[in-house]
């Protein structure tokens, strides 16, 4: 059976996905599903959104044909450079569309969750160029985490305010989002990956979509066909990836490849990898696969990247993961940490860490001559100088 | 016949299973009994309570490390069943439940005697879709929440299909906890009270002290305190707090 990569009605995607929110959220959400529903359609919002990725966001992103990724694989490995957007990662896409939307409804106060900053960020960019009141949720651990993320929120006008709950991560940040929203429900709620209740997941891979509809254009030009063999992505809640795989989804000759964080090894406890750890189960607002104990309490995941330190995956994902369509292949953080230092020397380019992890996985695969990859590059890696100085010093012998 | 209906007004306390202490919740379902509680919302607890403000999620986070779950609780409910005769209302969000079973659930729900479920984040479409059948395999009612923004044509629908239990207000767009202007929403209370016909009706999310409770009675069938009674738990002056309470009952009675 072929799998949908739309929901039906009710936002399910096969057995995933849905909308599992109190009734206190019921009119903000379905307020929310007829404004996109309406807008994606017309013709003025689409416009503005392509002018602004154009202009504002510098796209569409190059698709870079990596010499030496091309040479150690004798294949044809290109990398989709979303680290050259503004600010630094795909993230921008997202924002730039739920701004917009956020515009039309009305809105004047945006409300975001982030767990590395970098959709923090993102949405505070958003906030100041349409003139919007910012509101960001960040676990207290990640904000001495990140702190430089924190500082560029409040240089762009940013209220962030800790979210103190629970482990103090991505999780209880959303939490909080979330308890914030259903106190103050004319606020809009600009989630940042393709996670929460139904229209959220939607909303947010067609928004990220820009990316693999460019990619088929791009390598059309290059190659003079519009399919790869292979589309790599890392995953968390799975944005980056959501918007790498979305043109590619019905091409099934195109293998999908999602990459998850296993931290120091999927099963040393320590580890994000949710597909294979997780199991069925509702976490914020969706049923989704889910890191949880056998009592249905969720367990903080870990990766050394906080943009993959999430204990769910989105529902999509977690839809054609379990059908069969996409395939995930979790990377350690030594194997990303290995990945991110050999582009970096050989390519001139410092990967995110979360990228770094889609990078690793090239080691992983049989790869025929001549084969065709894409890997999502989703951002730079700026904002994890702390984390890759630290571990060059540690391994300075070994590099 | 509804075990949700009375002549008077009614007063509902809800309390963390495992809070603060694993084993405490027999002796508390017994003093909420003595005290003339009339049903009383044993909270499931669970990691990430969305809807819930601080001291709840607080409460929930100590219940879960003093190793409260679905086993310790219904054998805790089992054990008390011949000592309490007030009706008693689980409430839970989904994912534990559906880790411990949806059929599991219900069976020892129903062995226990629960007389209903409240489960904020189970949409009511999606319980008519997925889940409805069950719930009345095993003769337990769900219980639906609202807001006074939810509209008319909802209101009807979830209090016709909760015939044997009540429905469950929310007194304004808030989490658990929050500061309430009761007043400013009385006459939509009064709307709603018209909407759901035979089925109980009673507000929750605010309740703080007995002249809250007084303005739940005057358009409800009664109130539910959740937030405050786990503060008055910590400050260990329950049964002074519960009298308070009882006094608003007795007046209004």
């Amino acid at each position: 059976m072929k799998t949908s990569y739309k929901p039906d009605k009710l936002g399910f995607y096969g057995e995933y996905g849905g909308a599992f929110i109190p009734e206190l959220l019921k009119i903000p959400v379905q307020e929310l599903s007829a404004a996109f529903s309406y807008f994606k359609e017309d013709p003025s919002f689409i416009l503005e959104f392509e002018q602004l990725l154009k202009d504002y966001v510098g796209r569409p992103s190059p698709l870079y044909k990596s010499t030496h990724l091309s040479n150690r694989f004798q294949a044809n490995i290109y990398l989709k450079r979303e680290d050259l957007n503004h600010t630094g990662s795909h993230k921008i896409n997202n924002t730039i569309g739920q701004i917009l939307l956020a515009k039309r409804m009305g809105k004047t106060t945006i409300l975001a969750e982030t767990g590395a900053g970098q959709h923090g960020v993102a949405t505070a960019t958003v906030c100041a160029l349409t003139g919007l009141k910012c509101v960001v949720f960040m676990g207290e651990k990640d904000i001495e985490r990140q702190y430089p993320n924190v500082q560029r929120m409040r240089m762009l006008g940013a209220t962030v305010i800790p979210a103190t709950s629970g482990s103090k991560t991505l999780k209880d940040a959303t939490n909080e989002a979330i308890r914030h929203w259903i106190n103050h429900p004319d606020s809009y709620y600009l989630i940042g990956s393709v996670v929460g209740p139904h229209p959220y997941p939607e909303m947010v891979a067609h928004f990220q979509s820009v990316i693999s509809k460019e990619i088929k254009v791009q390598l059309t030009h290059a190659t003079g066909k519009e399919l790869p063999h292979r589309v790599i992505a890392c995953v968390g809640g799975g944005s980056n990836a959501a918007g790498a795989f979305y043109e590619f989804y019905e091409d099934e000759e195109v293998e999908l490849i999602a990459v998850e964080a296993a931290g120091e090894g999927v099963y040393s406890g320590l580890s994000a990898a949710t597909s294979i750890l997780g199991s069925d189960g509702v976490i914020h607002g969706s049923l989704t696969l889910l890191m949880q104990d056998r009592d249905g309490q969720i367990i903080e995941p870990h990766s050394i990247s906080a943009g993959l330190d999430y204990p769910g995956i989105g529902p999509l994902h977690a839809h054609t993961i379990r059908s069969g369509r996409t395939k995930a292949c979790p990377i350690t953080d030594d194997e990303a940490l290995r990945a991110a230092f050999e582009l970096s020397r050989n390519e001139g380019v410092i990967p995110a860490l979360e990228s770094a992890h889609a990078l690793a996985v090239l080691e992983k695969l049989t790869i025929q001559p001549n084969e065709v990859i894409v890997i999502n590059l989703s951002g730079r890696g700026d904002k994890d100088m702390q984390t890759y100085l630290e571990y060059f010093t540690k391994n300075h012998e070994s590099i | 016949m509804n075990p949700f209906k009375k002549q008077d007004k009614q007063l509902s306390i809800f309390i963390t299973a495992g809070y603060p202490e694993l084993n405490s919740l027999p002796e508390q379902l017994n003093l909420l009994q003595r005290n003339g509680v009339d049903f009383i919302e044993i909270g499931i607890p669970f990691s990430d309570p969305l809807a819930d403000g601080p001291v709840i999620q607080q409460s929930s986070q100590q219940a879960i490390r003093n190793g409260m779950n679905l086993e310790v609780l219904f054998e805790q409910l089992k054990e008390t069943k011949s000592n309490i005769h007030v009706p008693l209302v689980l409430m839970g969000y989904f994912n534990p439940i559906l880790q411990f079973g949806i059929q599991r659930f219900l069976k020892e729900a129903s062995v226990c005697g629960i007389k209903g479920v409240i489960i904020p984040d189970l949409p009511f479409e999606i319980y008519m879709r997925s889940y409805q059948e069950e719930f009345q395999k095993y003769d337990v009612t769900f219980i639906p929440l609202i807001t006074p923004k939810s509209e008319d044509s909802f209101i009807k629908m979830v209090s016709e299909n909760s015939r044997n239990g009540f429905v469950y207000l929310v007194s304004q767009h808030a989490t658990t906890g929050s500061d309430i202007q009761f007043i400013s929403n009385q006459s939509r209370y009064a709307d709603i009270r018209v909407l759901c016909g035979e089925t109980p009706l009673f507000l929750g999310f605010g309740i703080r002290n007995n002249r809250d409770l007084a303005s739940a009675y005057l358009e409800c069938d009664g109130g539910i305190v959740g937030t405050a009674f786990l503060q008055a738990i910590t400050e260990g002056t329950e049964n002074e707090f519960l009298k308070t309470l009882r006094e608003v009952t007795l007046q209004e009675g």
